[in-house]
């Protein structure tokens, strides 16, 4: 006989069964039931094994603070690879098994493990595999493991919101009840979160009565009220983190119609005043052979009993250090159970009355001393609280649940990562906050309030504190609880003082005693280095119940007081939080915006290869049924340089600049010279940084004296744009000038190629002649009956006519140009042939030839330095000792010897110097170049323009292979520009 | 997440905001200052703990540059000013 579910009492639906199953084997429960709940009726005691022994471990807590019970579940389409059994509700048609254990956790081939336990101190893995630890993870790490991930599960559960209140109240036990009644009635918006599945906390499973009434039906009216009020109510939902100037994040799990469960909602709530109530966590008290399922916290076994109608056990030996468990033994005997108690204080405390009239026998003074049981406790050693031997043993008693209680310790969390300070209570055996941070309140246990009457106080005085600070008035009195039996202060008890048997700290992580003493011994005496060296509270319940008593240890081992030990960094998450939840909706097609070509769908209908190019969806290039893109890039290059080509440049940026001083304004910007650009013309120019490192390259022409168009890189739009603001405001701001970004309002398409001006002429009255319209100049009229503009730029070498229209005609002139160009066998080309048509041309492309460190110098653009005037941007960096340097690495262009081979991007060209291997830079654009029928590069090479007059060779290293080149002029192609001009 | 007042547009989060650096005094006329001052210009700065004047931007509101005086330790804001205005 051990657990079993009790025929009354509960909140759970008895007319509602529900069927699950565990490690493959069918169980039923109740609508109302957690996994660990329903498990613990079916008296499935092993959930599973522990990380590093493979002991085996059953259930210990009942909320959040669980380190074992931890699950792998699966419902329709949804996974939970972590789940802790004691917060997910039991739905029907759940699988449920166990982690860490293999085959399973009943069997578990790994146990054996446990027996060399002398041989695996803290760090032993780590001295033991070091430095090879990278051979010998993969396996241990197998051994080690949690669940695995499937990484498409429950993407459609997930989502996020963010909002704003008055207050926001985290937790809604009585405290936290009782400030959101307090700022509700005084008129605050108020959202109370409380991460259990209703409100009430402790209420729920506590036998206390408020204003006359018991807890949990004044908590049902508290929550009517509020609702009444306006409050947003979020229950199942845990504030797991809180951020500068009162942000906090908020996990909402829910059942969404999409995916039934599993789903999560992530919260950014920004509070005016925020009241901290999350309650306390009940530490485990430390005694040898503590980890053997059955062992559990003393209040957990009351919430089975009370919210689940589960009896954990039937012969229950309590052990406390303080005055809460003896509540917990009387309703456990009550309920049907032959408990015993052991209290470690030599003295009876006023509540030892309650239990020993429900029929508890209570030993003063007293401990456990030992367990035994292969897979659970069986039997307990009862023995004096300050024994040093196992055999010390007083009584052996039967016992298939111990039910712990080694006092208390606050939820601090919130308070600690929004920067809160902590002070060791050696009264109340906690950390407490030191002051409360700038609107934030403290209310419940986290004040050191340890009845329910001092609790209700201070969720009064912080809802009231909250008003107060909104301006408004609290008006309700506090509600009313009667005074509580004079209480016993608790004991610090940390550990049985016995050395010889194993003590575990940390379930979840392997952690004992002797680890902790280790560490201490080895002068890890910062708490973080404990935390680090013995992995006491890395687990997936982060040592909610571990740390306090973790560092208790390391205080006595080093011989100082738990205060000037202090306490580990307190970081969100609180609890485990799901990754997917925090992207929510913002994955696959809604990760960013998608910003589309005005021909978008023209060139889907042509077969484009569509990509992202720094945020813009472009084709790379339109490959022929049964062409590779490599194949389809060289036809496209090869028709643009024999006939003609159309490429959509939309995405190209187009910043107007006006105002009567833009000529000024430009001219201090822009490396080049702008104030002498005469309307109609255009100028290739160079932006720097003021470091003299080149930012963006692009086009700038002259609309009207006081009105330039820059045309960026696409990518780099953005940028330019502000960085123009940003030098107007901060440092230019007497100059009038202003500056916006027209780029979406145009569709721009280069028609380019030796018949280009053929395919353009019947579209347009636009003279088009080499006269009329030279290189770099432009002419606006209409193209089709559209007003726009032709622009003669080339970023292929070949002669260009970039048109603009208005976008929405962008699609209509595409289509145009294609029929228009039909005669000449128009071939429509991406973005990716561009790279290789300009490559053969030497047209740098900015990010990919250029780097951080490039001058204009590097790029052979050296005119401006010497000639402009005007201190524009980057200027004085140009002057320096390293901008000066004859050895700076140049663009060059290179050809490989042998023409077959395409040199790697990134392969450095070197040489022996004094014995050593050293790079003289490398090749920053390479391909197979269509119009010279061979392998070209570019690249920025030491001294390279003085290596390209003499026709020098280059080695390029790759990966170990050496190809010669010989280095050149970067132009390939028409170097002397007959084509582009004709 | 920090609450941050535009001069312009009032509280808004901290998403919406870029930041600037410590404000520097651009060296001029460039050219005829030492290499050691653009130096001092283009690289280093207090990078205070503690009370710190700093240029941001509202970059994804209205775009405005202003000066920010806050705490980079505690993350206290004192105060927004627009350029110009005396601090
Ligand atoms: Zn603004």
């Amino acid at each position: 006989m051990t657990a079993r579910r009790l025929s009354s009492g509960g909140r759970i639906d008895r007319s509602k069964p529900l069927y699950f199953s565990w490690q493959g084997r069918v169980l039923s429960g109740f609508v109302g039931d957690t996994i660990a709940s329903a498990l613990m009726a079916n008296n499935v005691r092993v959930l599973g094994r522990s990380f590093k022994y493979h002991r085996a471990r059953g259930i210990y807590g009942a909320w959040v603070e669980e380190p074992n019970a931890i699950v792998d579940v699966v419902l329709g389409g949804a996974h939970e690879p972590n789940g802790r059994a004691t917060t997910l509700s039991l739905y029907d048609g759940m699988a449920v098994t166990g982690l860490n254990a293999q085959p399973s956790v009943d069997f578990d081939a790994y146990s054996a493990i446990d027996l060399f336990h002398p041989l695996l101190p803290s760090g032993f893995y780590y001295k033991t595999f070091f430095p090879n630890w990278h051979r010998f993870e993969p396996r241990i790490r197998e051994m080690a493991g949690l669940g695995t991930v499937r990484p498409l599960a429950n993407t459609e559960a997930f989502e996020t919101r963010t909002i704003a209140c008055d207050v926001l109240v985290a937790g809604g036990g009585p405290a936290g009840l009782a400030a959101a009644l307090t700022a509700a009635e005084a008129g605050a918006s108020v959202i109370l979160a409380d991460d259990r599945f209703g409100f009430g906390g402790s209420l729920l499973w506590g036998d206390e009565a408020i204003d006359g009434q018991p807890g949990a039906v004044w908590a049902a009216a508290a929550v009517a009220r509020l609702a009444g009020l306006g409050v947003q109510l979020l229950p199942s939902t845990t504030v797991f983190g809180a951020y500068d100037h009162n942000t906090f994040a908020l996990s909402e799990r829910r059942a969404t119609a999409a995916a039934g469960w599993g789903g999560e909602r992530i919260w950014t709530v920004r509070a005016r005043e925020a009241v901290l109530a999350a309650g306390a966590f009940e530490r485990p008290l430390v005694f040898p052979h503590n980890d053997r399922p059955g062992v559990m916290s003393a209040s957990a076994a009351l919430q089975y009993l009370r919210q689940y109608a589960v009896l954990p056990g039937q012969n229950i030996v309590v052990v406390t250090n303080n005055d809460s468990a003896y509540g917990v033994a009387a309703a456990l005997q009550l309920a049907g159970a032959l408990v015993t108690l052991t209290d470690v204080r030599p003295t009876a405390p006023a509540v030892a009355r309650i239990a020993e009239a429900a029929g508890v026998a209570v030993h003063l003074g007293s401990v456990v001393l030992n367990t035994a049981g292969r897979n659970g406790v069986v039997c307990a050693d009862i023995g004096a609280a300050d024994a040093t031997s196992l055999r010390a043993v007083q009584r052996r008693v039967p016992a298939d649940v111990v039910a712990v209680s080694g006092g208390w310790s606050p939820a601090v969390h919130l308070h600690s990562q929004a920067g809160g300070k902590l002070r060791w209570d050696a009264e109340q055996v906690a950390f407490l906050p030191l002051a409360a941070r700038p609107h934030q309140h403290l209310a419940g246990s986290i004040t050191g309030a340890e009845s329910l009457a001092a609790c209700l106080a201070s969720g009064h005085a912080a809802g009231s504190a909250a008003a107060t600070a909104l301006g408004l008035t609290a008006t309700v009195a506090p509600p009313h609880a009667d005074a509580a039996q004079p209480a016993a202060p608790a004991q610090a008890y940390w550990r049985v003082p016995v050395t010889s048997a194993r003590q575990w700290l940390d379930l979840q992580n392997d952690v004992t005693v002797k680890d902790v003493a280790l560490a201490a011994r080895e002068n890890y005496a910062s708490v973080e280095h404990l935390k680090r060296y013995t992995t006491l509270g890395m687990a997936t319940d982060q040592g909610k119940t571990s740390n306090v008593n973790g560092l208790a240890l390391l205080a006595e081992f080093t011989g100082r007081d738990i205060a000037q030990v202090g306490t580990t960094t307190f970081r969100p998450p609180f609890v485990p939080v799901t990754l997917g939840a925090i992207a929510g909706m913002k994955h696959g097609a809604l990760y960013a915006p998608w910003r589309r070509l005005p021909a978008h769908s023209e060139h889907v209908a042509a077969g484009a290869d569509i990509r992202e190019y720094g945020g813009w969806w472009r084709p790379a290039c339109y490959p022929r049924a049964g062409e590779t893109a490599a194949q389809a890039i060289q036809r496209e290059a090869a028709a643009a340089r024999q006939s003609v080509g159309l490429f959509d440049g939309s995405s190209l940026g187009k910043i107007v600049v006006e105002g009567q001083d833009a000529a000024a304004f430009l001219n201090l910007l822009f490396y080049n010279e702008l104030a002498n650009l005469k309307p109609g013309k255009l100028r290739y120019v160079l932006l720097l940084r003021e470091t003299g490192v080149v930012y963006d390259d692009g086009v700038v022409a002259r609309i009207a004296p006081d009105r330039y168009l820059l045309s960026p890189s696409s990518s780099h739009t953005a940028g330019v744009l502000a960085l123009l603001e940003a030098w107007h405001q901060t440092e230019y701001p007497h100059l009038k000038v202003a500056f916006h970004d027209t780029t979406g309002a145009w569709a721009t398409f280069a028609v380019s190629g030796p018949n280009a001006r053929e395919v353009l002429a019947p579209l347009t009255k636009i003279d088009l002649s080499a006269e009329a319209l030279p290189h770099m100049a432009f002419a606006s009229g209409r193209i089709l009956g559209v007003a726009g503009r032709i622009a003669r730029v080339s970023f292929t070498g070949e002669r260009s006519y970039e048109v603009s229209v208005p976008s929405g005609y962008g699609a209509s002139l595409w289509t145009a140009l294609r029929e228009a160009g039909a005669a000449f066998g128009i071939t429509p080309y991406g973005i990716e042939t561009l790279s290789v048509l300009r490559a053969e041309k030497g047209y740098i492309l900015i990010g990919t030839d250029t780097d951080g460190m490039t001058l204009p110098d590097d790029l052979g653009m050296s005119g401006p330095l010497r000639a402009k005037k005007v201190d524009f941007v980057g200027k004085r960096s140009l002057l320096t000792p390293d901008a000066l340097r004859p050895d700076r690495r140049q663009f060059v262009g290179l050809l490989p010897l042998d023409p077959t081979q395409v040199p790697h991007v990134g392969a450095h060209a070197i040489e022996f110097r004094d014995g050593k291997r050293r790079s003289r830079g490398w090749i920053t654009s390479a391909c197979h170049s269509p119009a010279l029928d061979r392998s070209i590069a570019l690249g920025m090479i030491e001294r390279g323009r003085e290596l390209a007059q003499q026709g020098a060779e280059v080695e390029l290293f790759h990966l170990g292979k050496i190809m010669k080149a010989k280095v050149t002029s970067p132009v390939f192609v028409d170097p002397a520009g007959e084509k582009l001009h004709g | 997440m920090q609450l941050i007042p535009c001069p312009w547009c009032g509280p808004r989060n901290e998403p919406e905001f870029s930041y600037g650096g410590e404000p520097a005094v651009r060296p001029i006329p460039a050219e005829s200052v030492s290499d050691a001052t653009w130096s001092d210009y283009l690289h280093f700065r207090a990078n205070p703990k503690g009370r710190a004047r700093e240029l941001w931007c509202h970059s994804a509101g209205c775009g405005q540059w202003f000066i920010m005086e806050r705490d980079t330790a505690t993350h206290a804001i004192f105060a927004t000013l627009k350029p110009g205005a005396a601090a």
